[in-house]
């Protein structure tokens, strides 16, 4: 028998439709898989008892006609979603052996449609991170990795690895300010940050409130729709949902780009961006152009402000949202005299360095005498940054750029340990998106000289998830870009 | 009324207080979450996963709170605010899960409004509300159950709360002992705070400050948190403002503080110094949506809303005669007024009052029941007032019907009928037992003749004795002193 995990979800799908294999062969393949890259250390948790029960139900669906849409697909889900009995820790010290009663909205609806969660995804701690080094568990490895073990990115980094080294059929991911779309990029996989709104936060644990949203990583952009169609959706337990209708998004592939006019911002120039990286942008806009699309100029002109905004923005909602974290109900306590000595001793014992210094920063920028100049000042800009987009997208229907300035880098780099700011630069495309709210996605778009795989991005008008889809469907077509072998 | 004037060695002082008063909203379940709001439940036993401050975990806003306020705010005289935000009140303590309230801050539901209170001289004022605004209330710590050990309950973690502060309007304990009976009156009127005091669902803070007569602006003041009874409240005003007066009288200064009422002393004293005023990091809530309502919404609330005291109030005494002074008294609460004008209703309403206000409710209080209970219904208190009014009892042998309807609940037409009380007006009649009674006192008959008129009193109750009561006082007066004379 061939590989299974090499198949997407709708190969998948029909293999086990037309009787080629089962859900439980299936499962085995991936959990043999996950055995054999233990070393990636691409899952925190695994769950091989479970996901064989859960294959086993499925197979049942399958032989009564009744399988729903990820019906016995393996999946790896980011232990940033609290899964109901299963440890959620959010790679964080202080979660540590937290395991939830409740299940989060979008793993429930996986869940329903029939999907085998195989264990939980390692990511930067409480999603703080680009490369995945700053979690508890310690980092991920690129499946890419030659000679030097380099990062995945982060900080879903645990579900690109494992999407790209074959360990799950696909997996969940969570975007607050590039997470989903950089590992993607640095792993060779297709990742997408659906609208803010599109996906119900219920059940995930909160990193920055007014940016987090989750989104599928995949092997390629059809298994992205399959995943968004079931994770999307209006939930009254989350206030932010959106009440927008959820189309199927997988009808969009293969439908026609031409007359669609694709933005190129003039300020994703920057300095730091690899010539490699600026040449496979070039020729993504040609594979475009050549489908018939109209390739446009635009300008985002406070792009150069979205890191620093996203910087306040985030650590303030981050600070707030990890005040629960004391040590008081669950999770991990060290006792102190008195209360307040317990805080301080179970969060400096819980909390990781990247964690604290956003704890801090956070709430610096919302103090008393600060406020007005950081945080007022960010909101103000972080309008500015939305508006830029609603001005691009009166030019154009899709805005094309690279996902990261670079390829993966190795592991422990000394210049961005010793400098965070050089950590948080690889965001820079990936944050202004999130400011404003938009969709985007990352795929692959070819190897660098080194043989590392690079990303594009394509960001859409808030909830046109379907021209992403479109433009992104032909790209790939175009690209034949071929995983790790 | 003016206000309350402290007399100092150098100067006259006038006090400045303005009020802050927690209510607990009355509605099932608690502002963010399903959890029920019962009261006297086992401890942490309405207790969701979202007042818990589990991970991942999300507020929904509960719409009867918002109705709630918008009611009290109508009722408040005050402006609702179509567009209002939520915000975080950030701070860690052990019965605050989230280690934030959510509250609202810059933008509050309700805005300006007043509330008329009348005072025991027979004036009344206008006191101004400067704002309503909607927030969760936090848990409760309990420290006495163990000495190395605190205990959380958090069933009143999320309960709805309404937080109204008024202008520093008040000049007297009396004005601020008046505002909460009349706050506390309108609440319950509208069913949107039980106003009980002394079980916590309505709290005050009171901040005091004291100025020389005449001058202008506000000295330092301070505030005091959770003073839970009007008597209190009024005590904790007077006792503070002396307490600046004298200080500034001996040339020192007051600080800004938060300080305590101590109940059993009387007196103040420090809980927290300015410097270690906690920083609370107020930002918009970025898990819900700014609270926008529609005139349809508003309109309909006003629709439903009842006629409060003061409206009450003034029609009793412009329509039914009474003096604002029984007004009032009547009008406290709504189930009284309600009795009320259930028993007035075509009757004499002033005598009503008078009956109500004496006899009954002298009644409710020695058999220790509510109104409900009252064995006498106010239907047959107006019968028993127009038996009076129509000269078919008097007033003596009505105490006695009164009595009998206290204990049998029988109308006073069937106990007069059956008892043959009937007043006798009868000219002949009464003529007759004056007769008896001249004859049969010649000595006082004399004495009366020879200048003793004070023994008229006597005579008359020798006449009403001998006619058991029934005669009609009036005319054996008219009767009598016509045979004496």
């Amino acid at each position: 028998m061939a590989d299974l995990t090499k198949l997407t979800i709708s190969e998948a799908r029909n293999g086990l439709k037309n009787k080629e294999f089962t859900t439980v062969e299936l499962t085995e393949a991936y959990l043999k898989k996950m055995d054999e890259c233990r070393k990636l250390n691409a899952f925190v948790c695994e769950a091989p008892e479970k996901a064989l029960e859960q294959a086993r139900a499925s197979q049942e669906k399958y032989n009564h006609n009744s399988a729903g849409d990820l019906e016995g697909i393996p999946l790896g889900i980011k232990d940033l979603f609290c899964t109901k009995g299963m440890a959620t820790t959010a790679c964080s010290n202080i979660l540590k052996g937290f395991v939830p009663p409740y299940e989060s909205t979008v793993t429930s609806k996986l869940l329903e449609a029939g999907a085998v969660f195989l264990g939980k995804l390692n990511l930067d701690e409480f999603a703080m991170g680009g490369s995945n080094e700053t979690s508890a568990f310690g980092p991920v490895v690129n499946p890419w990795s030659k000679d030097v073990p380099l990062v995945a990115g982060g900080s879903s980094g645990g579900s690109a690895a494992a999407v790209a080294a074959d360990m799950c059929a696909a997996a969940t991911g969570t975007d607050t300010g590039g997470s989903i779309r950089q590992p993607s990029a640095y792993c060779g996989v297709t990742g997408m940050k659906p609208t803010y709104g599109r996906c119900s936060r219920y059940g995930i644990i909160a990193f920055a409130s007014s940016l987090d949203q989750a989104g599928p990583i995949a092997k390629d952009v059809r298994d992205c729709a399959i995943m968004l169609k079931t994770m999307a959706g209006y939930d009254a337990k989350d206030s932010t949902s959106a009440r927008e209708n959820v189309p199927d998004f997988e009808s969009f592939l293969g439908q026609d780009i031409k007359g669609m006019k694709v933005g190129i911002p003039a300020e994703y120039r920057v300095d730091a961006l690899d010539e490699e990286v600026a040449a496979y942008w070039r020729k993504a806009s040609e594979m475009l152009k050549s489908r018939g699309a109209e390739i446009v100029d635009i300008s985002l002109p406070h792009t150069k402000y979205a890191l620093a905004t996203y910087y306040i923005v985030a650590p303030a909602e981050a600070s707030s949202n990890l005040a629960r974290y004391d040590g008081l109900r669950y999770g991990n306590r060290v006792d102190g005299a008195h209360l307040d000595d317990m805080y301080i001793n179970s969060r400096t014992a819980g909390f990781g360095r990247e964690v604290k210094r956003r704890i801090m920063m956070g709430t610096y920028v919302l103090s008393a005498g600060y406020y007005d100049a950081y945080y007022l000042k960010a909101q103000k800009v972080r309008r500015l940054i939305r508006d830029d987009f609603v001005k691009a997208f009166e030019k154009c229907d899709l805005i094309l750029t690279p996902t990261a300035p670079t390829a993966a880098f190795p592991i422990g780099d000394k210049s961005m340990q010793d400098n965070p700011i050089l950590m948080w630069l690889n965001d820079i495309f990936t944050v202004a998106v999130s400011l404003a709210g938009l969709p985007a996605m990352s795929l692959p778009v070819g190897l660098s000289s080194q043989g590392l795989p690079l990303g594009m991005q394509l960001i859409g008008r808030a909830f046109d998830e379907a021209s992403i889809f479109k433009a992104a469907a032909g790209l790939e077509q175009d690209i034949a870009f071929r995983g790790i072998k | 009324m003016t206000g309350m004037i402290i007399e100092g060695k150098t100067a006259k002082w006038e006090i400045v207080c303005g009020l802050e008063i927690h209510c607990q909203i009355i509605s099932k379940s608690k502002m963010f979450s399903g959890a029920s709001t019962h009261y006297g439940s086992d401890a942490n036993e309405n207790v969701s996963f979202i007042d818990a401050g589990m991970p991942g975990m999300l507020p929904t806003l509960n719409e009867q709170c918002v109705r709630q306020a918008i009611k009290t705010g109508l009722g408040l005289n005050a402006k609702i605010n179509k567009y209002s935000e939520f915000a975080r009140k950030n701070y860690f303590y052990a019965d605050l899960p989230q280690g934030y309230q959510i509250s609202q801050f810059k933008y509050p539901i309700v805005g300006e409004g007043f509330v008329k209170i009348d005072l025991e001289d027979g004036s009344s004022k206008n006191i101004g509300i400067e704002r309503l605004h909607i927030e969760q209330d936090a848990g409760k710590s309990i420290h006495d159950i163990s000495p190395t050990k605190s205990f959380i309950d958090l069933n009143r973690a999320g309960v709805g709360l309404m937080e109204i502060v008024t202008k520093p309007d008040f000049r007297s304990p009396e004005e601020a002992g008046a505002f909460l009976r009349e706050l506390r009156s309108i609440v319950r009127y509208l069913g949107t705070c039980d106003g009980n005091m002394d079980e916590g669902s309505m709290r005050c803070d009171v901040n005091v400050s004291v100025r020389k007569v005449g001058e202008e602006g506000f000295r330092t003041r301070n505030e005091m948190k959770n003073v839970n009874s009007v008597k209190f409240v009024m005590q904790a005003i007077e006792s503070e403002a002396r307490r600046h007066v004298e200080t500034y009288e001996n040339g020192g200064t007051i600080e800004q503080e938060t300080r305590q009422f101590d109940p059993a002393t009387g007196k103040t004293k420090v809980m927290r110094k300015k410097e270690f005023a906690h920083d609370y990091r107020y930002f918009p809530e970025p898990d819900l949506l700014p609270l926008v309502l529609d005139d349809a919404m508003i309109e309909e609330i006003k629709a439903e809303m009842v006629e409060l005291p003061d409206a009450k109030k003034a029609r009793f005494v412009h329509d039914l005669g009474l003096t604002p002074y029984d007004a009032s008294v009547l009008c406290e609460s709504r189930e009284t007024a309600e009795w009320f004008e259930k028993a007035a209703y075509g009757h004499d309403a002033k005598k009503v009052a008078n009956w109500m206000m004496g006899d009954f409710f002298a009644m409710l209080n020695e058999k220790k029941i509510t109104l409900e209970e009252s064995p006498i219904s106010p239907e047959n208190l107006g019968k028993l007032v127009d038996l009076i009014t129509s000269n078919v009892i008097n007033g003596k042998t009505a105490k006695d019907v009164f009595e009998i309807m206290a204990e049998t609940g029988d109308s006073p037409d069937k106990i007069v009928e059956e008892r043959g009380l009937k007043q006798v007006t009868d000219t002949a009649a009464i003529e007759a037992v004056i007769d008896e009674v001249i004859a049969a006192n010649p000595d006082n008959v004399a004495a009366y003749r020879g200048g003793k008129v004070a023994l008229m009193g006597w005579f008359v109750g020798q006449v009403m004795k001998a006619s058991k009561g029934k005669a009609n006082p009036g005319m054996v007066n008219e009767l009598l002193k016509k045979k004496l004379s």
